[in-house]
């Protein structure tokens, strides 16, 4: 069957069938960032954005996603550029298998939360498992962005006044 | 492995329901569940089109589409305030928000889980679906029925009349299965406590000794407790052995009334 989907911004139309998983289409797109983990939806690696929402696509058929728009991080690199290095900083990964899922969604996490606390972060980030750390340095990378990002804001603010 | 032939959205309920009489077919919710399965499905029978993912307010009811998420009913300010914050704390234990953002109301239902931490909150909140060609009955009702009957479930009703409502569970691990639920709901000085993840399917429990008549205090909520959790049928699997459970059980329900009525 014909699919036709917005991938990145960029408008798709493959051949895919009934049951290919969203997963394998957009890998076969060249979005390798998605990964396959467990493909029993528990590990969040597959995480992408579907119409901005963060969705296994372990477990998407690529069929409902026809007509929808579809985001990887090959298509969010600046949004992820801004807090990754935070996260790298703390050694949060050690394989690093697992960051892509991380990164994504946080990604969205941040999108629909902008100052979550330190719980929220937790709350929000439960699905992505991390077989090497024990998740700490994730959370304090992210807080680490967000407090710098708080001090950018207060020394603008400072020199507006 | 999930295999499909053929992917279907209809246009009408009418033609999914049609479709859906194929033994062969299947109706897709959020996939999660049956993506687990190891099954040849002819056609794949997708709702997505047919405008029942969104919740709606009657002066009765909360209608809620059958293909709302799981993170749909976890944000929701009027299902926040109709069951005291229950429905965000029955949901958010489940994987995780990717995973909820794909999880169905209607397959968490129709699959009539035993584990099912949905299940157990709406029994207690006295939950109706509306089945397509079954029409209207209590949930309670419908998880009695066999499994054969080839039906859409539609829509599900959660009455607005004000009650106090608890949700707790027990899990071995975070976003693990749970190896016991219980919702608790109390109306007009009566009370309704479900039990799920027995590991059978969810079931409800009223005061039928009136050992919480003159209130629920601390005392009173002991005895209910101990009461309940010693005629709850109850067993074993790999998460969790039945004596385990019934300990789990007694502790659940005193605290969820404690908490309910914050005394
Ligand atoms: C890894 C994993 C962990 C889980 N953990 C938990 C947990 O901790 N607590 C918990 O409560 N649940 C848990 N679940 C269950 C999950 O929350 C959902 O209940 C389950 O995935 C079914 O929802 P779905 O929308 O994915 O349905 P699907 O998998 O799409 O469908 C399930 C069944 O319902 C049928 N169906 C779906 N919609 C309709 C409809 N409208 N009309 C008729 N038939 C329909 C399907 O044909 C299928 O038979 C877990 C599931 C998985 C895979
Ligand atoms: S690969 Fe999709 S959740 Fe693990
Ligand atoms: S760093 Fe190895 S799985 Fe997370």
């Amino acid at each position: 069957m014909e699919i036709k989907l917005n991938l990145n911004g960029r408008a798709i139309t493959a051949q895919a069938d009934p049951d290919t998983l969203l997963l394998d289409f957009v890998r076969a797109q060249g979005c390798v960032s998605v990964k396959r983990g467990c493909d029993t939806a528990n590990c969040g690696l597959c995480t992408v954005l579907l119409d901005g929402v963060p969705v296994l696509s372990c477990s998407v058929l690529a069929a409902r996603a026809d007509g929808h728009s579809v985001q990887t991080l090959e298509g969010l690199q600046s949004e992820a550029e801004e807090f990754v290095t935070f996260i790298a900083d703390q050694g949060a990964d050690q394989c690093g298998f697992c960051n892509p899922g991380f990164v994504m969604n946080t990604i969205a996490l941040l999108r629909e939360n902008p100052d979550p606390t330190d719980e929220e972060i937790r709350a929000y980030l439960a699905g992505n498992l991390c077989r090497c750390s024990g998740y700490d340095g994730q959370l304090r990378g992210i807080r680490a962005y967000l407090n710098s990002k708080k001090e950018q804001g207060g020394a603008r603010d400072g020199a507006e006044k | 492995m999930l295999t499909i032939r053929e992917y279907v959205r209809p246009q009408t309920l009418e033609e999914a329901y049609t479709l859906c009489q194929k033994k062969s077919s299947v109706v897709l919710g959020g996939m999660l569940w049956l993506r687990m399965q190891n099954s040849q499905v002819g056609t794949a029978i997708d709702l997505c089109e047919l405008g029942l993912n969104h919740i709606e307010e009657t002066p009765d009811d909360y209608v809620i589409g059958t293909m709302v998420s799981l993170r749909q009913l976890e944000q929701h300010p009027g299902l926040a305030a109709l069951t005291q914050g229950a429905m965000a704390e029955a949901v958010k234990h489940i994987v995780g928000v990717q995973f909820r953002n794909l999880a169905t109301v209607g397959g968490s239902l129709y699959g009539r889980f035993g584990f099912s931490d949905v299940l157990t909150l709406f029994l207690a909140l006295d939950a109706r679906v509306e089945l397509y060609h079954a029409g209207m009955m209590s949930l309670a009702d419908f998880i009695g029925m066999p499994r054969q009957q080839r039906d859409i479930l539609v829509r599900v009703y959660l009455p607005r009349a004000p009650r106090r409502v608890v949700y707790l569970s027990q899990r071995n691990s975070a976003t693990d299965f749970p190896t016991l639920t219980c919702a608790i709901a109390r109306q007009n000085g009566q009370t309704c406590c479900v039990i799920g993840a027995r590991p059978m399917r969810a079931m409800a429990f009223d005061d039928e000794k009136g050992l919480l008549a003159a209130g629920v205090n601390e005392t009173s909520a002991a005895a209910f407790a101990k009461d309940l959790a010693a005629r709850v049928p109850l067993g074993s699997n790999l998460r969790a052995g039945e004596e385990y459970r019934r300990l789990a059980c007694e502790a659940l329900v005193r605290r969820g009334l404690v908490q309910m009525e914050g005394c």
